[in-house]
C-alpha cells in the first residue's frame, strides 16, 4: 500500500496541475465523483478545487460546506426549500469566498437569511432571486446591504415595489445587471432612481413592468447600458420616445417585443440614437413595413433581428434587404405575409446569415428554400417547421448546399428519405427535429446515423414509420446523443431501448405511446444511461414495476418522470424513493395505484417538488398529509381529464388540420 | 399704490399687447426668448422706478431700435392710431350688441336681415384689419415680445372654436369675437406680422450687444415680461389686515365686497354705473384692465421691487401668503405632531389633513406624503435610502414556515445577524432634518395651477415655472445646511 503511494505519479504533480486536470474533467460530474473516491489525497484535492456546488437538499449543507471550503458559486435550484438557518450556515461557511448564489427555484428563506448573507459574504457579486414571489421590500433592503453586488435577478418577485428597488438602487451602486421582469409592483419611480443611482448598469430587463415614458429619459442617460429589454411594456408609447433620440449610444441589444403602443412612428426615435445596435427584437409588434424597416437602414453594426409574430410586408422585407448591415441572424417565426418574393429579396442580400427562422411561414414554397440555400451557404441554424407548401424535393437542396448546419428543424414537413440522405452530409448537425414527418422511414435515418456523428438532439415525435433499425443506426452513429423523442412511433420495441442504452450521455428519453416497449428495455436504458434526468413513458402499457426497480437502482440522476397510463403500481413507485433527486412526478391513470400506496410514495420521496395526480386522489388522501407535503415544498396539480381515445398519427394530423381550418 | 397715475401712456399700450397675446399665452410651452427680456429689463426699470433712472442708456437703446425700421416712430402718432382702432372696435361692439339685443325680434324675420348685418360687421372688421395692417409697423416699436410663439398650438385652435390661427395672429383676437372672424378674411395677415417680427429680432441683436449684463440678470427664469405690467406695493399693515376683498386697481383691502364697490367709485366714472355697483355677475370684458403685479414691502426680499432679480407676485392673496410665510412668525403649531409651524392658517389646515399620514419614509427620518417626493429626495442625496416600514420587516417569511423548526436546531447558534444596518444611516438624521421642511414645501404655491385665482378681468397669466423649485433643490445640493425661507436670502 505504502509502496503504491510512492509510485503514484500524482504525488509528484503540483496541486495546480491537478487542478487543471480537474478543470478538464469538470464537464462530467461522474468522472469528478470517481476521482474523489480514489484515495484520501484525491478527495482532499477535489474538495479544495471545487468552487461551484449544486446541493440537493438543505439537510446536507453542514457536511457539504465543511467538505468544500472554497465554494464561490452556490446553485440552490435543486433545493426547493432553504431555511434562514441553512442560509446563515452558508453565509458563515463561505463568508468571503462566495461570489454568486442562485435562489431561483428556492423558497422558505426570508429577509433575515438574506440579510445575514449580504452582511457576511462581502464579496458576493451575483444573486438570483427569481420566482421569490413572497419576498417583500424588506428583503430588498437586506439585499441592498450587499454593497459589491453586480448582478441581480428579481424576475417574478411580484411583491416588491418601488421602495424595495429604491433600496437596491441606493445600496448596490456597482450593479451592472438587473432583471425586473414581471415585478408588477415596480414603476417609474423605482426604475428612475435605479438609473440615477446605478451608473454602471449595462443590462436592464424591465419586461412587463407598468412603466411609462417617464423613466426612459433617465435610462437613456446610462452611459454603459448595452442591453435593454422592454418586452410587454404597454405603458411606453410613441409620443415621448423622442427623449431617447440622443441617448443610449452604448446600447447593443434592444427588445421591444409585444410593446403594443410603440409603432413605426415611435421606433425611429428609440432606435436612431443607438447606432451601435447589434441585436433588435420587435416580435409581436407593429407591422414591419418599408417605413419601419427604413429607420434601420444605417445601422451598420446590426447583426440580429427578430420579428417573430409580426405582419411582414414584401416591401418591408425588401427594405431589410437594402440595409447596410449584414445580418447574421434573422427570425421571421410565425410572421404572416412572408412570401417567396420578399424572403428571396432578404436572403440574396444578407448572404452571411448564420441563423434563419421561418417557422410557420406558410406561404413560402420551394422557391424560397432554393434562394435561401443558394445565397446563405454558411447557415448554421435553419428552422422551417410547418412550411406546408414546401415539397419534398426542396429539402434535398438544404443538404446539398448548407453543409455547416448545426441545427435543423423540419417538424411537420414533407421531407422524405431522399432529403434525409442529402441532409446527412451536414456533418456538424447537432440538433435535428423530424417530428410529424410522415414521409421518412428507417432508410433516411440510417443515412443520418452514418453522416451526423455529432448529433445531440433528435426529435422523431409521431414519425410513425420509424422502426428499431433506425434507432440502432442513430445510437451507433451518434454516441453523444443526449435527447431523443420517439413518442408515438408505434413500431418501436425494446430493441431500440437496448441500442439507446449504448449512449452514455443520454439525458432525456421520451417514448410516449410506444406500447411495444417493456420493462426489459427500460432496464437496459437505466443501466446504460447513468445521466438520465428526464424520462417520459406515458402510455407505455407494458412497463410495470419490474422496470422501476432498475431505474431506482441505477438512474440516480433522474429528476423528472412521467408514468401516466403505464402498468406501474404502488410498489414500483415506492422503489423510486431511493432516487434522491427525483423532483417531478406525473402519475395519472395508474390502475394499480391505491391511496395508501400513494401516501407512502409521497412521504418516501422526500425531494418531490411537483406531483401531477388525478383529482380523485385529492379526497382520498388525508388532508393533513397533503398539507404536510405542501409545507415540505411539494406542489400538487390535480388533473381531471377524461381518458382520450388513442389516435393513429395520420388521423391525428387530419384532426389537427381540421382544427386549424 | 398710486403708481398708475405716474406711469404715462405705457400701461394702456402694454395692456393691449397683453390682451392680444392671450391665445399664445395659453400655450404653456411658450417661453419668451431672453433677448426680449434683455431689452425689456431696461424698460421695466423705467416703469417701476418712476424716475427714469438711466435715461441715457435707454435713449440709446430706443434710438437703435427705431433706427432699424420705424425711424419716425412717434408715441403720439401711435396713440392716435390706437385710439382710432379703439373707436372702431367700440363702434363694432355697439353694433354687435345691438344685433344681440334685437335678436329676439329677428328670430321671426327672414334671413335677409341677418345677412345684411353680417355684411355690415364684415365690412367694419375689414376696415379694422386694414387699419391694423397699416399701423402694424408703428404699433410694434418694442413689440417684439408680442409675438413670442410662431408655432400654432392646439390649445389655441381650441380657443377659436375650430378655426386654426397661427399664433402670430394673436393681436386680432381681442378685437374680434371669434364667431365673427372669418378665417379666410385674415389670411393675408400673418405674413406682414411675420416680417415685422423678423425685424424685431434684428433689433434685438443690436440690443444684445449693449445690454449683455442685463440679460444675465434676467436669466433667472422669470417669464413675465417686465414692463408689461404695473407694480403695486401694499404696506405691511395692509397685508396683515384681515381683509378679503381687494381693489384690483390700488390694492386696498376691505372686509366686505359692498365697501369695495363703494371704494371703486373713486377710481373713475366707469365704476359709477348701476351695473358696476350692483352685485358683480360677470366681468364686462370691454373694460380696459391693466395687468398688475405686486411687490413685497420687505426690503431685500426677492419679491421686493427694488431687488435686483425682482420677481413680482401675482395677486394680493399671493402677497399676503408670501409675506406671512416668509416675513412673519410661524405662530400656528400643528396640534398633532407639535413640530410643524405655520404662519398661514390654511397651511396648517392642509398639513393637519395629512399629518401622521406621511407613509413614505427616508432613512434620514424625513417623511413624505407622496412617493415621488421621497424618490426625488433620495435621488438628490447621497446615502439616503428608502426606509421599509418596520412591521413589514418584522413579519415572518411566509405562512409555510412550519415543519422546519427541527432543521434549524444545530446551527442556529451561529446566527448573529447584524440588524443594526439601518441604524448606520441614522447618524444622518440629525444633520438633515432641517431639510425636511423645505422639501415638503409644496411647489404649487406659485405654480401655474393657481391661474384661476390670478385671473385679472379674464386675462390669463404668462406661463411661469413653479416658483423656485429647481433653484431651491440646487441650493440644497450645494450647501449642506439650508435655510428654508430662502426667498428672503438676501
Amino acid at each position: 500500500m505504502k509502496k503504491q503511494k510512492q509510485d503514484n505519479p500524482f504525488n509528484l504533480l503540483p496541486e495546480e496541475i491537478i487542478f487543471i486536470i480537474l478543470d478538464l474533467l469538470n464537464r462530467n460530474s461522474l468522472a469528478i465523483k470517481s476521482f474523489s473516491l480514489v484515495c484520501k489525497s484525491f478527495y482532499a484535492v477535489e474538495s479544495k478545487h471545487r468552487c461551484s456546488l449544486k446541493p440537493l437538499r438543505q439537510e446536507r449543507f453542514p457536511a457539504l460546506l465543511s467538505r468544500y471550503p472554497n465554494i464561490t458559486h452556490l446553485d440552490l435550484t435543486l433545493c426547493s426549500r432553504v431555511s434562514d438557518a441553512s442560509l446563515s450556515l452558508v453565509s458563515h461557511s463561505c463568508a468571503s469566498s462566495l461570489r454568486s448564489i442562485d435562489f431561483s427555484r428556492t423558497r422558505l428563506f426570508s429577509t433575515y437569511g438574506l440579510l445575514g448573507l449580504a452582511l457576511n459574504c462581502k464579496n458576493i457579486v451575483e444573486i438570483d432571486l427569481s420566482n421569490a414571489t413572497e419576498l417583500k421590500d424588506s428583503a430588498m433592503a437586506a439585499v441592498a446591504e450587499a454593497k459589491n453586488l453586480e448582478k441581480l435577478s428579481l424576475a417574478r418577485c411580484k411583491s416588491i415595489t418601488d421602495m424595495g428597488v429604491g433600496c437596491v438602487a441606493v445600496g448596490c451602486r456597482k450593479l451592472r445587471f438587473i432583471c425586473l421582469k414581471w415585478c408588477f409592483g415596480v414603476g417609474d419611480l423605482g426604475i428612475g432612481l435605479l438609473a440615477v443611482k446605478c451608473k454602471h448598469l449595462c443590462f436592464l430587463n424591465l419586461s412587463y413592468l407598468p412603466i411609462t415614458n417617464k423613466c426612459l429619459s433617465s435610462i437613456s442617460k446610462l452611459q454603459h447600458l448595452e442591453e435593454l429589454v422592454l418586452e410587454g411594456c404597454f405603458g411606453i408609447e410613441d409620443d415621448s420616445l423622442a427623449v431617447l433620440k440622443h441617448g443610449c449610444n452604448s446600447l447593443k441589444s434592444l427588445d421591444v417585443s409585444t410593446c403594443q403602443n410603440i409603432s413605426h412612428n415611435g421606433l425611429p426615435s428609440l432606435i436612431n440614437g443607438a447606432l451601435g445596435l447589434r441585436q433588435l427584437t420587435l416580435a409581436h409588434g407593429s407591422p414591419v413595413t418599408s417605413s419601419l424597416a427604413d429607420c434601420l437602414r444605417k445601422h451598420s453594426m446590426l447583426q440580429s433581428v427578430k420579428l417573430d409574430g409580426c405582419l411582414v410586408t414584401d416591401d418591408g422585407l425588401k427594405t431589410i434587404g437594402n440595409w447596410c448591415a449584414s445580418l447574421r441572424e434573422l427570425s421571421l417565426s410565425k410572421c404572416s405575409g412572408v412570401t417567396d418574393e420578399g424572403l428571396s429579396s432578404v436572403v440574396t442580400k444578407h448572404r452571411d446569415l448564420r441563423k434563419l427562422d421561418i417557422t410557420c411561414c406558410r406561404k413560402i414554397t420551394d422557391a424560397s428554400i432554393a434562394s435561401i440555400t443558394n445565397s446563405c451557404k454558411s447557415l448554421t441554424s435553419l428552422r422551417v417547421e410547418s412550411c406546408t407548401l414546401v415539397t419534398r424535393e426542396a429539402f434535398v437542396l438544404i443538404g446539398q448546399r448548407c453543409h455547416l448546419l448545426e441545427e435543423l428543424d423540419l417538424t411537420d414537413n414533407e421531407v422524405d428519405d431522399k432529403g434525409l440522405n442529402y441532409i446527412s452530409r451536414c456533418s456538424e448537425l447537432s440538433s435535428l427535429k423530424l417530428g410529424i414527418c410522415l414521409n421518412i422511414t428507417d432508410e433516411g435515418l440510417i443515412h443520418i446515423g452514418k453522416g451526423c456523428s455529432k448529433l445531440v438532439e433528435l426529435d422523431l415525435y409521431r414519425s410513425e414509420e420509424i422502426t428499431d433499425s433506425a434507432i440502432l443506426a442513430i445510437a451507433q452513429g451518434c454516441p453523444g446523443l443526449e435527447m431523443i423523442n420517439i413518442a408515438y412511433c408505434k413500431y418501436i420495441t425494446d430493441r431500440s431501448l437496448l441500442s439507446l442504452s449504448k449512449c452514455p450521455q443520454l439525458k432525456m428519453l421520451e417514448s410516449r405511446g410506444c406500447s411495444l416497449i417493456t420493462s426489459l428495455g427500460l432496464k437496459a436504458v437505466a443501466v446504460g444511461c447513468k445521466e438520465l434526468t428526464k424520462l417520459d413513458i406515458k402510455k407505455c402499457h407494458n412497463i410495470d414495476d419490474a422496470g422501476m426497480l432498475p431505474l431506482a437502482r441505477f438512474s440516480q440522476n433522474l429528476r423528472q418522470i412521467n408514468l401516466s397510463h403505464s402498468s406501474v403500481t404502488d410498489i414500483g413507485l415506492l422503489s423510486l424513493a431511493s432516487i434522491s433527486c427525483l423532483q417531478n412526478m406525473t402519475i395519472l391513470h395508474l390502475k394499480g395505484l391505491t391511496p395508501a400506496g400513494l401516501a407512502a410514495v409521497l412521504l418516501a420521496c422526500g425531494g418531490l417538488t411537483k406531483v401531477k395526480l388525478q383529482a380523485t386522489f385529492r379526497w382520498l388522501l388525508p388532508l393533513r398529509l397533503v398539507q404536510y407535503l405542501e409545507s415540505r415544498g411539494c406542489m400538487f396539480q390535480w388533473k381531471d381529464k377524461v381518458l382520450q381515445e388513442k389516435l393513429d398519427p395520420k388521423s391525428w394530423k387530419l384532426q389537427l388540420e381540421d382544427l386549424m381550418a | 399704490m398710486d403708481l398708475k397715475d405716474k406711469v404715462p401712456q405705457h400701461p394702456s399700450f402694454t395692456q393691449h399687447q397683453q390682451k392680444w397675446e392671450d391665445p399664445s399665452i395659453l400655450d404653456y410651452s411658450t417661453r419668451i426668448g431672453s433677448p426680449f427680456l434683455a431689452f425689456n429689463q431696461s424698460h421695466t426699470s423705467m416703469l417701476s422706478d418712476n424716475r427714469i433712472k438711466a435715461p441715457v442708456q435707454d435713449g440709446v437703446v430706443n434710438q437703435l431700435v427705431q433706427a432699424s425700421k420705424v425711424q419716425d416712430w412717434d408715441p403720439s402718432a401711435m396713440l392716435d392710431n390706437l385710439s382710432f382702432l379703439e373707436q372702431k372696435i367700440h363702434q363694432l361692439q355697439d353694433l354687435v350688441h345691438l344685433i344681440i339685443g334685437r335678436k329676439g325680434q329677428v328670430l321671426g324675420r327672414p334671413d335677409e336681415l341677418v345677412v345684411q348685418q353680417q355684411q355690415l360687421v364684415t365690412a367694419d372688421l375689414t376696415s379694422i384689419i386694414v387699419q391694423l395692417i397699416s399701423t402694424a409697423g408703428s404699433l410694434l416699436p418694442s413689440g417684439k415680445h408680442t409675438l413670442p410663439a410662431a408655432t400654432p398650438s392646439l390649445e389655441q385652435s381650441g380657443q377659436f372654436g375650430g378655426v386654426v390661427f397661427p399664433s402670430a395672429q394673436g393681436p386680432l383676437n381681442d378685437g374680434f369675437q371669434p364667431q365673427n372672424a372669418g378665417g379666410s378674411k385674415v389670411s393675408g395677415l400673418p405674413n406682414s406680422v411675420d416680417i415685422s417680427r423678423k425685424n424685431g429680432n434684428e433689433q434685438n441683436h443690436i440690443i444684445e450687444e449693449h445690454e449683455l449684463k442685463d440679460e444675465e440678470d434676467v436669466e433667472e427664469g422669470e417669464s413675465l415680461i417686465p414692463g408689461t405690467y404695473e407694480i403695486l406695493q401694499l404696506e405691511k399693515e395692509e397685508i396683515l389686515a384681515p381683509h378679503t376683498h381687494f381693489c384690483t386697481i390700488c390694492g386696498k383691502g376691505f372686509k366686505r365686497d359692498a365697501n369695495l364697490r363703494m371704494h371703486m367709485r373713486g377710481h373713475g366714472d366707469e365704476y359709477k354705473t348701476p351695473g358696476a355697483l350692483a352685485k358683480p355677475n360677470k366681468e364686462s370684458g370691454s373694460e380696459p384692465t391693466i395687468i398688475k403685479r405686486y411687490s413685497c414691502p420687505y426690503t431685500g426680499c426677492k419679491r421686493n421691487k427694488d431687488h435686483k432679480k425682482f420677481q413680482p407676485l401675482k395677486t394680493i392673496l399671493c402677497v399676503k401668503n408670501h409675506y406671512k410665510r416668509t416675513h412673519c412668525d410661524k405662530s400656528y403649531i400643528c396640534s398633532r405632531c407639535n413640530t410643524k409651524k405655520f404662519s398661514v392658517i390654511a397651511d396648517l389646515k392642509t398639513h393637519e389633513k395629512h399629518c401622521g399620514k406621511d407613509k413614505w419614509l427616508c432613512s434620514c427620518g424625513t417623511t413624505f406624503s407622496r412617493k415621488d417626493k421621497l424618490f426625488g429626495h433620495i435621488a438628490l442625496f447621497q446615502g439616503h435610502t428608502p426606509a421599509i416600514p418596520l412591521e413589514e420587516a418584522k413579519a415572518p417569511a411566509g405562512p409555510s414556515d412550519q415543519g422546519d423548526g427541527n432543521q434549524s436546531t444545530n446551527k442556529v447558534g451561529s446566527m448573529n445577524f447584524n440588524f443594526s444596518s439601518n441604524v448606520s444611516s441614522e447618524s444622518e438624521v440629525q444633520s438633515s432634518t432641517d431639510i425636511k421642511g423645505s422639501i415638503d414645501d409644496p411647489a404649487g404655491y406659485f405654480s401655474p395651477l393657481s391661474f384661476d385665482t390670478c385671473n385679472f378681468g379674464g386675462f390669463h397669466e404668462f406661463p411661469r415655472p413653479p416658483f423656485d423649485d429647481s433653484e431651491s433643490s440646487l441650493a440644497f445640493l450645494l450647501s449642506g445646511s439650508c435655510n428654508y425661507p430662502q426667498k428672503s436670502e438676501d
